[in-house]
């Protein structure tokens, strides 16, 4: 593209951030509420993706210089690991629980170790959907 | 509980998602691997330990009793299954460290067999229908993603049509579980025996068994198997032995338990319908190991026999046949394992996969000449072999059950599986030397050492069919026996 989109360009880069923050919220609304890391993980993903069409691949790759797939591998291993956990205390294989913590700025906060099953899916997702987009739309010689 | 229960799926899993942060790093790959397969066949041995000293184990994921959670129950089948699909799998990560290629290795080979593993483990020990339609799609899309790979013309077709026929047959799946969760308002395999007995036989169910019947017969090959024989033949040699060592075993397996455990109170629809596709697929895949003179053609219908023969163990359900049929399966992976490879040690020494081209290969390779006559023998089941014992065991049950038209079938499918093997035997090995072969570039070390660790292997499970013969009855008195399975997991 040769000329210059200052719309597309400037609205992207409020947007993005709009995007990105409704992503989080829906990841960690997820137990109590509809989200959860798959819903959350496709939104970070869409907002990257408006990035992408409003940039250049290049460009995105220096604000964001992830490799996307092990950010999905990574994520796999998060999730496995959160059920391998609970074997090392001799419980079954993927057990939960929960607790309530005072954090410093929420107040009373209900912490489960479901979160951390969900946020290694959430990192797959955004990993997988990111190397599909990205590596059909780049030549590689 | 029983936490080593998960171990099986979960070390492949762990492994395979390991080598992916290794992806240029070849050689840490394959010892990752290796060592991990070598992990993994003492797990699946620690397993079949456990489940003859203490009997049926489970694990109840998360804690939640059943049928609420997923449980994973491993009796003695499935226990023995995923021994031998460590073992196989362990020889085949050998024999594709020589053979596979640098290319393939950089692109995620390793990662993808580590995942086709963990599918198929996992499809082994699951007792949940609906997860064992997932552990059936992780092991398919490692096997989409092994067969493509590399991207070859023949490749690339073969997938298209590979990846069409299972879309269709998960898709079958996926509506087949549905009926039966509206039918009977569970999915935990031992609640939903429990449900249909309750149900009583006919009527929708048995609809329902012979919509899973279709489905399993199209995932392994049973009579709907048209897609075999290219999409096996497309991939090399190392994952055609993996292939046709585990993915249709897995289909069988599952088509064992729903018949032994969900649906075996009627046996008119059910279990006639399996008898007759079973046959129909030895005649079929006779025909095409007749007629072919590709080696890697022949192998493939050899394959599609073994799957009628097997079939048609189940569908007459005594109590010999189903110990036959799980000896028989056990046999089977090692030796079709075997086959692959020893075929794919063949084309590369011939230099070409017509067999009318090959000629006088004995003088060059004595080794694996002798080791592919003494297959052909074991295949077809000559006495001292490991093929022997099952075989005997299934036809003993179709007699006893009076199918005595299959039985006769299934007695001359053995001999087309000599034929159609001793033809390789002779034009390759017999006669003159036709082609000026070209000298082979790749050390085979590797490879001839996982042949030779199957073939030996092959020959002691012939050997201490007797001592086997004992880990597989316990096998079978589940199988005939499905209150021990449903006891085991419910009434904890």
């Amino acid at each position: 593209m040769k000329f210059t989109d200052v719309f597309l360009q400037t609205a992207a880069k409020i947007l993005v951030f709009i995007i990105l923050i409704f992503s989080v919220y829906v990841l960690f609304a997820g137990h109590h509420n509809p989200g959860g890391g798959f819903i959350g993980g496709l939104i970070t993903s869409s907002a990257l993706v408006l990035l992408y069409l409003a940039f250049d691949l290049q460009s995105v790759r220096n604000i964001i210089p992830f490799p996307f797939n092990r950010i999905a591998a990574a994520g796999v291993i998060t999730s496995v690991l959160t059920g391998t956990v609970s074997m090392l205390l001799d419980l079954p294989f993927l057990f939960q629980s929960f607790t309530y913590v005072n954090l410093p700025l929420l107040g009373k906060t209900e912490i489960a170790s479901a979160l951390a099953f969900d946020l290694g899916v959430y990192m797959t997702v955004v990993g997988t959907t990111m190397t599909i987009i990205t590596s059909i739309s780049e030549d590689k010689k | 509980m029983n936490n080593w229960l998960v171990l099986p799926l979960l070390l492949p899993l762990f492994t395979a998602v390991l080598l992916i942060f290794f992806k240029e790093r070849i050689g840490i790959q394959r010892q990752i691997s290796l060592a991990s397969a070598l992990v993994n066949i003492a797990v699946a041995g620690g397993l079949v330990y456990q489940v003859q000293q203490k009997g049926i184990q489970s694990l109840f994921m998360g804690g939640w009793l059943p049928p609420y959670g997923i449980a994973f129950t491993a009796d003695m089948l499935a226990a023995l299954l995923v021994l031998s699909t460590a073992v196989v799998s362990t020889a085949c990560l050998v024999y594709s460290f020589g053979s596979i290629g640098e290319e393939r290795e950089r692109n995620y080979f390793y990662p993808f067999f580590q995942f086709l593993l963990a599918g198929v483990s996992g499809s082994f020990l699951t007792g949940d229908i609906f997860n064992l339609f997932v552990c059936f799609e992780v092991m398919l899309m490692s096997s989409y993603a092994l067969i493509v790979l590399g991207g070859t013309k023949q490749q690339l077709r073969e997938t298209l049509k590979y990846i069409l026929i299972n879309i269709v047959s998960s898709t079958l799946f996926v509506a087949s579980v549905a009926y039966l969760y509206a039918a009977t308002g569970t999915l935990n395999m031992a609640h939903l025996s429990v449900r249909i007995a309750e149900a009583g036989p006919g009527g929708v169910l048995s609809v329902i068994s012979v919509l899973f019947l279709i489905v399993f017969s199209l995932k392994a090959g049973l009579f709907l198997f048209f897609w075999l024989p290219g999409s096996y033949g497309a991939p090399p040699a190392a994952i055609g032995a993996l292939f046709g060592a585990l993915l249709t075993k897995v289909g069988l397996y599952a088509i064992i338990r729903t018949f032994t455990l969900l649906f075996y109170q009627e046996t008119a629809t059910g279990h006639s319908l399996m008898a007759w596709m079973g046959a129909a697929t030895m005649i079929l895949g006779a025909a095409g190991a007749v007629a072919f003179r590709d080696v890697a053609r022949i192998m493939n219908y050899n394959v599609i026999i073994s799957i009628g023969f097997t079939a048609f163990g189940i569908a007459a359900a005594t109590s010999a046949s189903l110990n036959g049929v799980v000896l028989y399966l056990l046999h089977d992976m090692v030796a079709k394992a075997l086959m692959f490879m020893l075929g794919g040690m063949l084309v590369q020494a011939a230099g070409t996969g017509r067999i009318t081209e090959m000629g006088g290969l004995m003088k060059k390779k004595p080794l694996l000449g002798w080791m592919f006559f003494i297959l052909s023998l074991a295949l077809a089941g000559v006495p001292p072999l490991s093929g022997f014992a099952g075989k005997m065991l299934i036809i003993r049950g179709g007699l006893e059950s009076g199918l005595y038209l299959f039985t006769a079938v299934s007695l001359a499918s053995s001999l087309i599986v000599l034929y159609s093997m001793l033809r390789i035997f002779m034009h390759a090995f017999w006669g003159e030397e036709k082609t000026s072969a070209p000298a082979m570039p790749r050390k085979q070390t590797g490879m001839t050492l996982a042949a030779g660790g199957l073939f030996c292997l092959m020959i002691v499970m012939g050997l201490g069919s007797e001592w086997l013969y004992s880990l597989v009855s316990q096998a079978g008195d589940i199988l005939i026996q499905p209150e021990l399975y449903i006891e085991a997991v419910l009434r904890r």
